[in-house]
């Protein structure tokens, strides 16, 4: 990953997001969402991302259950009684979305570097070279990627509306999002942004237990591109508790396979005869 | 009732774990995506690794005088190079983009090194049996051997590296102990085929291979298992509790076949070998499935990093 060789291939060379343009994000603010899903139908739309065959599921009002190679944004329902006064109804709602990390273990993994960094620090999949090896989709911490079966397998996620963005347009869910739930714009604007809302939410009671999550730069992931305002735990949502992805977990694991690789050569040379000849 | 919209409190190490008849999931729904991969893969977990090992022994058999030994090795070597890369191919949604994995280098991608190690092993193997064919000096093919004896142990276990470097939890959680499973099994089978393949005298080495490398995997299985915890009781239920059963009643019968019976009869090798063969498969396909199951309950997920998390002082803060 040195800075000699990212004139060349940036997408490649360049994989963890270390700036270059103003980073774009989402702030996904759950506290506001209606759960009208206009942003799945936008989304469906505009990419041209090709429908589910759903049935019902009888959880609240999702059917659609999770993202995938074909469901790009994704209300999540929770019905449950209110805390507050322990009847009645809680709804909680969040339009999940792939979380464009700091650091992207699906671009990481990515052996044929069809996975990118955008100009935009955005992490986009190139469907002209993606050969459907399978393996961002086992290397995502939160279940995003998948493998479109139709036709050929290859992985599919949001793309953060790259097109949209190129032109200087919002993407698409975010400009069809009726409540401002949904917000675009410069990732550090957002930041603030939330904190801010942040404070203004929790001073309910009911709310109390309301956070930020992936907002900050210190966590397992080094922070979303897409992160979140809850009202609750993440899992909650269908949400991990806590994503990692480090490299020094990848320099730990070398380590131990260098270890048993070189148990292997040396007890093979001890297996054999050594007879002089 | 104060707050309760987080039941839990926030004091690190002390948190309750998530209840096991009430998981806080999202109705129970997974949380990662579990393996995209199809029947192919798991069986190159096994014929890699296998061949790995066999390159090993084509490189020194040539040193200690056990000539018929290593070309044996080599050859099956060379079975097990052909036969990878084409389960591989089959793999792929997309099977004629192949060389995409050759299109760029990713130190930071497992299957990235791993293809180019594959693709230089069967290289230098072919090279091998071509330059051994039409009678090139012992130098080049010896040259070409060793290019592949280098990277056989590389490819022997960096599938271990490959699994666990993903967001599967029970993947994951077992990673620094997984290449010394797989190198184990790969050791075993590597031995194991010569046994099958060649006559009893000649497989002295293959019979001390498929003992010490039974107990390596034997044991480093079980100590992966110990250090999961509750994480692993995919190894224990299930389609992957089944297979590692089968691995365990396999291996160790084909093992104690070969160690006590296999210098005197030839069949009895040849049992052993297959049963030690079918043993390291079956592990390889036990692992594989276990990630299913991991990544089916995403009570193994959220507990797993709720626990990471309270042990490193994170669980403290507020999620973020």
């Amino acid at each position: 990953m040195t800075a000699a060789t990212t004139g060349r291939r940036p997408a490649v060379s360049l994989p963890m997001w270390q700036g270059g343009g103003t980073r774009m994000g989402f702030f996904t603010d759950s506290s506001i969402c209606i759960g009208c899903k206009a942003c799945e139908v936008a989304c469906k739309e505009w990419n041209g991302v090709p429908d589910i065959d759903t049935g019902f599921t009888g959880n609240s009002y999702d059917n659609t259950s999770a993202l995938g190679a074909n469901s790009w944004r994704h209300v999540a329902f929770v019905e449950r009684p209110r805390p507050d006064t322990g009847d009645g109804v809680q709804w909680l709602m969040n339009s999940d979305v792939c979380k464009h990390c700091t650091r992207a273990a699906c671009l990481d993994v990515c052996p044929t570097g069809a996975i990118f960094r955008s100009e935009f620090g955005t992490v986009v999949v190139q469907d002209d070279i993606c050969n459907g090896c399978g393996y961002c989709v086992v290397a995502c911490p939160f279940g995003v990627l998948e493998r479109r079966e139709e036709p050929d397998g290859r992985a599919f996620k949001c793309t953060l509306c790259y097109d949209r963005l190129e032109v200087g347009d919002e993407p698409a869910c975010a400009k069809a999002c009726p409540t401002q739930s949904i917000q675009f714009g410069p990732l550090e604007e957002l930041r603030e942004r939330a904190e801010k809302r942040l404070e203004e939410v929790k001073r309910e009671p009911r709310f109390a237990g309301a956070r930020l999550y992936g907002e900050s730069k210190d966590d397992g992931v080094g922070g979303f591109g897409a992160f979140f305002l809850l009202l609750d735990e993440p899992e909650v949502y269908g949400l991990p508790p806590k994503p990692v992805y480090r490299r020094t977990d990848l320099a730990l694991l070398w380590g131990a396979a260098s270890v048993a690789a070189s148990v292997l050569t040396l007890g093979v040379m001890g297996s054999l005869r050594w007879r002089r000849r | 009732m104060a707050a309760p919209v987080t039941a839990e409190p926030r004091v690190g190490g002390e948190r309750q774990m998530v209840p096991r008849d009430k998981p806080r999931s999202y109705y129970g729904l997974p949380i990662v995506k579990r393996p995209a991969w199809t029947w192919e893969v798991p069986w190159y977990l096994f014929t890699g690794g296998t061949a790995g090992g066999l390159a090993a022994v084509a490189i020194f058999a040539r040193g200690t005088g056990e000539a018929k030994l290593g070309r044996r090795a080599r050859r099956l070597a060379l079975a097990g190079a052909v036969v990878s890369p084409a389960l591989l191919i089959s793999d792929l949604g997309r099977p004629e983009r192949f060389l995409n994995m050759l299109r760029v280098f990713r130190p930071t991608s497992p299957m990235s090194l791993g293809s180019w190690t594959l693709a230089g092993f069967g290289s230098a193997l072919g090279a091998a049996e071509m330059a051994d064919f039409v009678g090139l000096p012992n130098v080049v093919v010896g040259t070409l051997e060793a290019a592949a004896g280098i990277l056989g142990p590389i490819l022997a276990n960096y599938t271990a590296v490959l699994l666990a470097d993903t967001a599967n939890p029970i993947w994951r959680g077992g990673r620094t102990i997984l290449p010394f499973v797989f190198t184990g099994s790969s050791v075993a089978a590597a031995g194991a085929s010569l046994c099958v393949a060649g006559p009893p005298e000649e497989s002295v080495a293959a019979r001390r291979m498929v003992a010490w490398g039974t107990a390596v995997e034997q044991a480093s299985f079980l100590l992966m298992q110990r250090r999961l915890g509750p994480l692993a009781e995919p190894y224990r239920d299930g389609p992957a509790g089944r297979l590692a059963k089968v691995h365990r009643a396999s291996s160790l019968t084909g093992a104690a076949l070969i160690s006590v019976l296999g210098r005197r009869s030839r069949k009895v090798a040849i049992l052993g070998g297959a049963l030690t063969l079918a043993g390291s498969a079956a592990l390889r396909q036990c692992v594989y499935r276990a990630g299913f199951q991991s990544a089916a309950d995403p009570r193994y997920l959220v507990d797993s990093q709720r626990e990471a998390a309270a042990a490193s002082g994170q669980g403290k803060t507020a999620t973020g």
